[in-house]
């Protein structure tokens, strides 16, 4: 008997499909909707309005993480009233609604898509919702994780469900070695790059190869973290020996037996060898450089050694418009060397960087150093445990006695819905993952790079190579 | 949800690619826990100076588009942050039509949910709208869900996809929830199997 093979992704969608109603959309169960403070309470007051409840409060977290300040003093009062109603507002529907909520004092408070697989709460195989576009980030277990909006954030909560048409299927693969100073954010640069902010419209990613199956778990949630960025629906990669070693022992993951019948299950969800996907691209890693976005979308990246581009490049007017406009926003010209770009700000943290291996690959760079006399750079640990891990190993050290501000964690300073925002032109080195006009603030300009990258901008002033980095101590973890 | 079946309207031309929902409307007002009141905040920072006056050259500013209920704009519309505060903005302003060449997937999602009728033509077409809305005077189109038309009466006409599923609910203007639970029986009869997957267990 010949069975057809299948995709990763085909596995994990075929495990969770409740009905197929003819010539409707495919009703798909949801394993976990992880809840935050910004997209929640319109869809909590609906359930009220019709009298519904949470169908499955032990598949929903909720924790508070865009709209907290990154200091203690910040968080012990919110000035801004607004943003303290709404983290009052959540607190009261989890009570009401029986949602287990991580809240600001919490020692497990974070970003809700860090907090997800540290606690081991993002399982391989699962399918995963947020009303967050960058849920994409629990693809790197091998879960369907997708962002949804609030009125999909309600239906999830009313019925564990959702009406979903079946995307299309594109492989990346990456292969070969990554070269020294080039990460997985780079990767995932690139791949933007590449296809652009469109390319992966209506496709779930597989990211596959060798350079792939190399990174770290942490590696692996940059990469699908930015899959949004490329348009895509959501980026997974296949779980394997390095995503089992990072479950085993979580506060949630299975236990004894249950672990043992967990891993064999999850080792069963690799696409098959010969399984067919609509689109495929390969990338040989041994291209892959340090990147710099130059422009206002993520699109617009470049390898730091180059310079921003010509918007006579562009492909069509529209294209040369937008283009225009984006180096008027980022007051630039073109044919300026990305590494001559010098800037006031730096920003380590965010779902997309904000983990402990992102700290500790900053804290290399940094050690021994010091920060610029003419910029402010900030570290935000992506959670409460990343924090703790970190001063653990004396990270929180190097970065202040290079002066870094070392703070509180949250969202900060990726989206600017708490006091951390850029002032208007102000130039900003992050590890975030969008460089929209105003993201971080109206006026302020973004350059997307990996947290090495941003790291020693603080301390050069602005951008620099970093494979040509002087590392002046060791760290030790 | 307010059902959708024709509409004539000016159009606004937004002649701009990636439009994303951070422009749409910008996170400053995403702190509200309201579902209402977001028109008046919607492409703020393109609207309106830091010091809060308008730019006259956006269009929302020009008095030729005032009535507009039907927005043309590039590529890749609604990219970026899931937030459904674009689609409620966009709608509470008026809009009952985005005519683009592609747009982003959650946007695309949460516009459905909001009745908002996405149309996607080809990227010519919506160059010759776009170039219609900014130099003919009073320049309108009609949308037709219906027929999955878009025409003007100088003899402009395209047609657009959509999902039967998606028509039918904009048509009807359905709620999602009250159509999963149609499937209850089959819902409780799959998850009822499906906890036994103590692999796929949040916690």
């Amino acid at each position: 008997m010949s069975i057809t093979p299948k995709t990763l992704f085909e596995k994990v969608w075929e495990q969770h499909v409740v009905v197929e109603p003819k010539g409707e959309p495919t009703l798909l169960y949801i394993d976990l909707q992880l809840v935050h403070e910004v997209t929640s309470p319109q869809a909590f007051e609906g359930l009220r309005l019709a009298g519904r409840k949470v169908r499955r409060p032990d598949r929903t977290i909720a924790t508070v993480d865009h709209n907290v300040p990154t200091t203690i003093e910040g968080r012990l009062n919110i000035v801004d009233q607004i943003a303290a109603k709404q983290i009052s507002t959540l607190r009261q529907n989890c009570a009401d609604f029986g949602v287990e909520l991580y809240d600001v004092n919490s020692r497990e408070q974070g970003i809700v898509h860090v907090i997800g697989p540290e606690l081991g709460i993002t399982k391989p195989g699962m399918t995963i919702v947020c009303g967050d576009s960058h849920t994409s980030t629990h693809g790197a277990f091998g879960a369907l994780a997708f962002g949804i909006g609030t009125s999909e954030v309600e239906h999830v909560l009313a019925t564990q469900t959702l009406p979903q048409s079946k995307p299309q299927t594109f492989r990346i693969s990456v292969e070969g070695k990554l070269p020294q100073g080039v990460t997985a954010k780079d990767i995932i640069l690139a791949i933007i790059g590449k296809i652009g902010t469109d390319g992966a419209t209506g496709c779930v990613i597989e990211y596959a190869g060798s350079a792939i199956r190399s990174l770290s778990m942490e590696g692996r949630m940059t990469v699908c973290n930015m899959s949004i960025e490329a348009g895509a629906r959501a980026g997974l990669i296949a779980p394997d020996e390095t995503t089992f070693a990072y479950l085993k022992g979580r506060r949630f993951s299975p236990q004894g037996a249950a672990w043992d019948k967990a891993v064999e299950e999850w080792s069963k969800l690799p696409t098959d060898p010969g399984a067919k996907f609509d689109r495929e691209l390969t990338i040989d890693a041994a291209t892959l450089v340090p990147y710099v976005s130059w422009g206002t979308s993520p699109g617009m990246v470049a390898p730091v050694t180059s310079s921003v581009p010509d918007p006579a490049a562009a492909a069509n007017e529209l294209d040369r418009k937008s283009f225009e406009r984006a180096l008027e926003y980022m007051a630039l010209k073109p044919g300026t060397p990305l590494d001559k770009i010098a800037v006031d700000r730096v920003f380590i943290g965010s779902c997309t960087n904000g983990r402990i291996e992102d700290l500790r690959a900053a804290a290399k760079i940094a050690a021994g150093h010091k920060v610029s006399t003419h910029v402010h750079a900030m570290v935000v640990p992506g959670s409460q445990q990343v924090k703790a891990q970190a001063e653990r190993e004396g990270l929180d050290q190097i970065f202040k006695e290079a002066g870094f501000d070392w703070r509180e964690p949250g969202c900060s300073m990726c989206l600017g819905m708490n006091p951390d925002i850029l002032s208007p032109g102000e130039r900003c080195a992050s590890t975030s993952n969008r460089n929209f006009e105003g993201r971080q603030g109206r006026g302020g300009r973004t350059h997307l790079v990996s947290p090495e990258m941003a790291a020693a901008a603080a301390i050069a002033g602005h951008f620099v190579d970093i494979r040509n980095w002087e590392v002046r101590e060791e760290v030790k973890a | 949800m307010e059902p959708f079946k024709t509409l004539t309207s000016i159009v606004a031309p937004l002649d701009r690619t990636n439009v994303d929902t951070d422009q749409i409307i910008p996170k400053q007002f995403l702190k509200r826990i309201e579902r209402t009141g977001y028109g008046d905040f919607l492409f703020f920072d393109w609207r309106q100076t830091p010091e809060g006056k308008p730019v006259p050259e956006f269009v929302l500013n020009d008095p030729r588009y005032k009535d507009a209920k039907i927005l043309v704009a590039g590529k890749n519309f609604g990219c970026g942050s899931s937030r459904e505060h674009a689609a409620w903005a966009l709608s509470d302003f008026g809009f009952r039509v985005v005519i683009a060449p592609t747009f982003a997937d959650i946007f695309f999602s949460n516009a459905g949910k909001n009745g908002i009728v996405l149309a996607r033509l080809s990227e010519s077409e919506v160059d010759t709208l776009l170039r219609n809305a900014q130099t003919i005077p009073g320049y309108k189109l009609t949308v037709s869900l219906e027929d999955q038309t878009v025409t003007d009466d100088r003899g402009f006409k395209a047609t657009f996809e959509v999902d039967p599923f998606r028509k039918y609910c904009l048509l009807e203007g359905l709620d999602d929830i009250g159509l999963t639970l149609r499937h209850a029986a089959e819902l409780d009869r799959y998850e009822s199997q499906h906890d036994h997957a103590t692999w796929l267990r949040a916690k």
